[in-house]
């Protein structure tokens, strides 16, 4: 195969249509049923915001993604497990396993949530408002009783908007951040203003909840309560009745994979809080043959993960032999152009939703959901010497569970540079490695056997 | 936790019992239209657990599908007759 596309969301349906336009053999792998990614999940079939509606008009750029798309040779329910230094390729679909070896790869899985440990916050009816957004968009399903939104950042505010637009009403929002963020953010704005949809919208989702007397309420701490589920949430101290809390705390670039490639250097993102894979302009790796576009290259929204694959393909063409270096810069000019301009407003964002300092996890509070590690214990490994996570895994076992450090390794990263006083960026990130998703014995087996 | 705003098409099993559901929708979905939270207990402590991410990252939500565990509710579309069990504990 020429060319292997992990992740069918904005940057790889991109990255697809753009490789199909050049007459390049790609093959499109992406684990979920559908094409979409998280953006625009479920866009093709079951999620179709009215017009006007928070969400419409990005649903209709992710139709039009995806038939850009369409004619490429694209599997789904499938599931990469493994990538090999000679450039073989394993994934899974339906309990069989797979290999391909690919000539380049575009890495494009998108972000993940960032965790935002409280206490409590293992208890069934405690998720991730991106996870019910997920729900909202492929099953339609709402939030009923007393819906509870905590955190910070902007898809807290649009999946708010949402709920209101359904019929659903949030019993309030807890705004966890820091007093002060929108002026200390003010010098970005001039050049937000280059892309104002953004901004435009933000304010919008705002200004709904607003007129519909949802209660914002500015907390330093939440807790979630119950015995075998929620039942209430604690605000600095005060409790409430709730059948759902939905965590925010902004997304974080998916590296799971390139953090488990030898030799594919990462580099901590002081704006984004986050590692990111090191890449040049055309989302190039360390790594010959390996590139990365979207969010997973560093969090910058759909638009500009759709340039990123447009772009990343065209290098990949390059690579190929498909088209020249000047034809490829040519061809690339307006969309580094206008990738520019999408990401325009990222210094704003960011500014404006910063993620939540790791000082405010008690010592109680669970960091690592899996293998049951607390903050407090976490604190204690960096007492006794453990430098980083991944020393702290024969301290602790923290990222050595199920989710392999997804949900725990950007926290338990922030409390240990915080408890050592280092810039986080001095502690190497969690080593992964493959398989990075569960695969049987037998699968293994069947390629093996060839 | 959630209602539907859409009909359902069939039915799955939650432990023998009958639930209704939606094919072509997640696992995880049926469950928590039915009003299921608990979908597992965890590994180390035995305690409650239910889907965190709904994206297939956090693994919270593994049940186990027909006989096999460790399977994520959210990445596992339901179909007509599919039979889900609480995972208890640890599993290899």
């Amino acid at each position: 195969m020429r060319l292997l596309i992990l992740g069918a969301g904005p940057a790889g349906l991109a990255a697809a249509a753009e490789a199909r336009a050049h007459g390049i053999e790609a093959l499109l792998l992406d684990e979920n049923a559908a094409p979409g990614g998280q953006v625009h999940r479920a866009v093709g079939g079951f999620y179709r915001p009215a017009r006007g509606a928070p969400g419409a008009a990005q649903a209709r750029e992710g139709l039009a993604l995806i038939a850009a798309a369409a004619g490429v040779e694209a599997r789904y329910g499938a599931t990469l497990w493994a990538v090999q230094e000679d450039g073989v390729v394993s994934w899974s679909e339906g309990g069989r396993a797979h290999q391909l070896r690919a000539e380049v790869l575009l890495l494009a899985p998108g972000a993940t949530e960032r965790a935002l440990p409280i206490p409590g916050w293992t208890l069934p009816g405690v998720m991730g408002v991106g996870a019910a957004q997920a729900l909202l968009k492929s099953a339609g399903l709402l939030p009923e009783g007393r819906v509870w939104l905590a955190g910070q950042g902007p898809l807290l505010w649009l999946y708010a908007a949402q709920m209101l637009a359904k019929g659903a009403r949030p019993a309030g929002i807890l705004d966890l951040s820091a007093p002060g963020l929108p002026w200390r953010a003010l010098p970005h704005l001039p050049m937000a203003l280059r892309a104002p949809g953004y901004l435009a919208q933000g304010l919008a989702w705002m200004g709904r909840l607003r007129r519909a007397g949802v209660p914002v309420v500015r907390a330093r701490e939440v807790a979630a309560l119950g015995a075998s589920r929620l039942s209430a949430i604690a605000v600095d101290g005060c409790q409430f009745p709730a059948e759902a809390l939905l965590l925010h705390d902004g997304v974080v670039p998916n590296t799971q994979i390139t953090r488990a490639l030898p030799g594919c250097a990462h580099v901590w993102d002081q704006a984004q809080a986050a590692f990111r894979p090191v890449l040049d302009e055309w989302g190039n790796t360390s790594l010959p043959g390996v590139l990365v576009a979207g969010d997973a290259a560093g969090i910058g929204g759909a638009r500009a993960a759709a340039l990123s694959g447009r772009i990343a393909a065209l290098e990949a063409a390059r690579r190929l032999g498909v088209v020249t270096a000047d034809q490829r810069d040519a061809l690339a000019g307006p969309l580094l152009h206008r990738r520019a301009a999408e990401l325009a407003p990222r210094a704003l964002l960011e500014a404006l939703f910063p993620p939540l300092p790791p000082g405010r996890v008690a010592d109680g509070t669970l960091v690592c959901r899996c293998e049951e590690v607390s903050a407090g214990r976490v604190r204690a490994a960096v007492a006794l010497g453990a430098q980083g996570p991944n020393q702290a895994k024969a301290f602790l076992r923290a990222g050595m569970g199920a989710c392999q450090g997804r949900v725990c390794g950007p926290i338990v990263h922030a409390l240990m540079a915080e408890a050592r006083g280092v810039e986080p960026g001095a502690l190497a990130p969690l080593r992964t490695r493959f398989p990075t998703k569960p695969v049987t014995v037998g699968e293994m087996a069947g390629v093996l056997a060839g | 936790m959630f209602r539907r705003t859409e009909a359902t098409d069939c039915e799955i099993t939650w432990n023998g019992a009958t639930i209704p559901a939606r094919a072509g929708e997640s696992l995880a979905a049926a469950l928590l239209a039915a009003g299921i939270t608990h979908f597992r207990d965890s590994a180390i402590s035995g305690s409650p657990r239910g889907p965190l991410c709904l994206m297939g990252a956090c693994f919270d939500c593994l049940v186990e599908v027909a006989g096999m565990a460790n399977a994520q509710a959210c990445m596992i579309a339901v179909t007509p007759g599919l039979a889900a069990r609480t995972q208890v504990g640890a599993r290899g």
